[in-house]
């Protein structure tokens, strides 16, 4: 392996855990539900799914209690906001501490616990490509999950009747109920949906990238992937290319540095930020449309009766 | 119910338990410890808290302890303060940034006795402690300097401060000492602890031809790293053997058990004394994990350099210490540098092609 190759593989192991948490942010916010929780799902999607990887010795068993946890701190977070029209920062917020809190009692009985590393699977044929082959097709699942999950989103928000459905409470609540549209049932969906990815995000951290659990790990990765959202103005093509440019960033910044070009490395460290919200300014500048929040995000809804 | 008047029924139930948890425990001595993260991070406060433990063990039924985990140092004023009003009489804080708040409260509170680690501002009932890890990191380079086959040894540092620095020379100047052409690559992580950025630095390491990785970050990622790709590294803070059984050479464990039972012993004996502390490999605050995953004559070498620090016969600063554009920097100390130059060092040795972030 060249040493080119050995970086882009780093830098697709740390993009990932963005891309998948960054994806299932992007449905909720499009259907109007902003959740700042998503650092918090992610830490007990990382607790949960390390502690079950290790409890029944199975990496499936571990993801799917990673998708789950996440999927119940998400139950909450609609309970507050669609159950009680409660204020979506203040709810998001509070999941974010409850998440990180609780995810360290679960956690700590497996502090200092140990597994072994996910063997990648390998597509037969082209990953004998060069360079590309083992890029693309040598990962670990969660890595094809991630790219399958960008393409499935893409045209389920895009070329989907449902997706339409979802967009158009986002963009205006009040016309969609007024369509008969079944705003609050597509808004739980879209925050469940939201909490699996986070969840998965965090089983990757925990079981993939450093392969054990301590609380705090998750050291901020969700609220970049709030970010991501934000600047790649809700597209999900524009997130897979702005979670990229985070990770190439962060991963060649350490690279610089290990290769003595003599800049600071403070400065190197700013470079990941800096070079993600560069890139998708252009990004949105090219493509001449004003950055469209949906109209409806994070405003609560309380049908008429 | 406004938000103000829970937090003030809150306040109040908090108080009555607190007074009821005093009263029942008027002869025991009240032990409180301030940790900057959580206990389980497998490093620096996991180590304060094993330390804890000790003197639990040791006193038993005559102390109670009380701990405060993942405490901000910017808001930690408040935590020590709420010790130190429920009744503890010695209270531990156990990070850089708790100085002056400590030493605020301290001041209010002259009937308690503080202490505080790795700072360096003392009061009538305030000592100072911390502990030399440089010397370990002295033991390890030399190993690493036996042990790299590519000549060149990693080293992933938190943030470009004297401590961190100190352990970057003492760690080169080791490997140096058995290997006159070792190159060192410091990669900054800009962070105490964030696994999966250490790894990726470890990672950087290792692409561009480092073999031994030696870390001056909380979390095993890096070691973890270096395992996955069949390379060597140390443990930091902790015995780290379980993360990286193969990888791990050694690890720098911080032992503060036998001064936290020392210092307790102390308040129970009524001998307490404000001072500062600065105990190494002799004073047992650093210990050196089993030698492992090495020949047998680099093993008998880290023992051998080993027994010389504690003895005093040798140390990693020993002068003449040249500073990277070969001027000699000024012995202040006994044949070596002085404690003062070690704390506050901000400069690179000679051999270190790299520059240092200021």
């Amino acid at each position: 392996m060249t040493t080119f190759e050995a970086i882009l593989l780093t830098i697709v192991t740390a993009s990932t855990p963005l891309l998948i948490a960054a994806l299932g942010e992007l449905v909720t916010e499009r259907s109007g539900v902003l959740n700042l929780g998503v650092e918090g799902m992610m830490a007990m999607g990382a607790a949960c799914s390390f502690a079950a990887a290790v409890t029944f010795d199975s990496t499936i068993l571990g993801v799917g209690a990673g998708m789950l946890a996440g999927m119940a701190m998400a139950v909450i977070f609609a309970l507050a906001v669609l159950g009680f029209a409660a204020n979506q920062v203040g709810s998001g917020l509070a999941l974010t501490i409850l998440g990180l809190g609780l995810s360290g009692l679960i956690g700590a009985p497996f502090v200092g616990a140990r597994r072994n590393p996910v063997e990648p699977l390998s597509v037969p044929v082209l990953s004998d490509i060069p360079i590309v082959g083992r890029l693309f097709f040598e990962q670990d699942l969660f890595v094809y999950v991630s790219f399958l999950l960008t393409v499935g989103v893409a045209l389920y928000l895009g070329r989907s009747r449902a997706g339409l459905t979802l967009r158009s409470i986002g963009e205006n609540h009040v016309s969609a109920h007024g369509l008969g549209l079944p705003v609050l049932r597509v808004r739980l969906l879209a925050i469940l949906f939201g909490g699996a990815c986070a969840g998965l995000a965090g089983a990757y951290l925990s079981l993939v990238y450093t392969r054990f659990w301590s609380p705090g790990m998750t050291a901020g990765r969700g609220w970049i992937a709030l970010a991501l959202v934000v600047f790649a103005a809700w597209r999900p093509g524009w997130v897979l290319v702005g979670a990229y440019i985070f990770g190439a960033a962060t991963v060649l910044q350490l690279h610089a540095q290990a290769a003595q070009f003599g800049v600071p490395s403070q400065l190197l460290s700013a470079v990941p930020y800096l070079a993600t919200i560069l890139a998708l300014l252009l990004l949105s500048l090219r493509h001449g449309r004003a950055i469209g929040a949906p109209g409806s995000l994070g405003a609560p809804f309380v049908p008429d009766r | 119910m406004s938000f103000r008047t829970i937090l003030g029924a809150l306040a109040g139930v908090t108080a009555l338990a607190l007074t009821a948890g005093t009263a029942g425990a008027q002869e025991k001595l009240k032990i409180g410890f301030i940790y900057v993260g959580p206990v389980g991070d497998y490093g620096w406060s996991h180590q304060h808290d094993v330390g804890r433990k000790a003197v639990e063990k040791a006193f038993g039924d005559k102390v109670e302890t009380t701990y405060v985990e993942s405490v901000p140092e910017a808001d930690s004023e408040r935590a020590i303060e709420q010790l130190a009003r429920t009744g503890h009489k010695l209270v531990f804080t156990t990070s850089f940034g708790f100085m002056e708040p400590t030493l605020k409260v301290a001041k209010k509170y002259p009937n308690v006795k503080f202490e505080h680690a790795t700072g360096f501002k003392r009061a009538p009932n305030l000592s100072t402690y911390a502990a030399k890890f440089h010397e370990g990191r002295y033991i390890i380079g030399q190993i690493a300097g036996k042990m790299s086959k590519t000549g060149t040894i990693g080293y992933v540092g938190a943030f470009p401060i004297p401590e961190v620095v100190a352990g970057i020379n003492s760690y080169f100047l080791g490997a140096q000492s058995v290997n006159p052409n070792i190159k060192i690559k410091v990669v900054w992580a800009n962070s105490w602890y964030d696994p999966a950025k250490e790894a990726d630095a470890a990672k950087a390491l290792l692409d561009q031809g480092v073999d031994i990785i030696a870390q001056h970050t909380d979390s095993p990622a890096p070691l973890q790293a270096a395992e996955a790709r069949g390379k060597f590294g140390f443990g930091q803070a902790s015995d780290m053997e379980q993360f990286a059984p193969k990888a791990q050479l050694t690890a720098i464990v911080d032992n503060w058990s036998d001064y936290y039972v020392a210092r307790t012993k102390a308040v129970l004996d009524g001998t307490w004394k404000s001072e500062d502390t600065w105990g190494g490999l002799a004073a047992h605050m650093v210990v050196m994990s089993p030698y492992k995953n090495m020949p047998d004559d680099v093993k008998k070498m880290a023992e051998e350099t080993e027994a010389a620090i504690k003895s005093g016969k040798t140390n990693p600063f020993k002068c003449p210490v040249l500073k990277q554009d070969g001027t000699e920097v000024e012995c202040k100390g006994n044949g070596a540098l002085s404690d003062e130059q070690i704390l506050g060092m901000n400069f690179y040795v000679k051999g270190i092609d790299d520059k240092l972030p200021q």
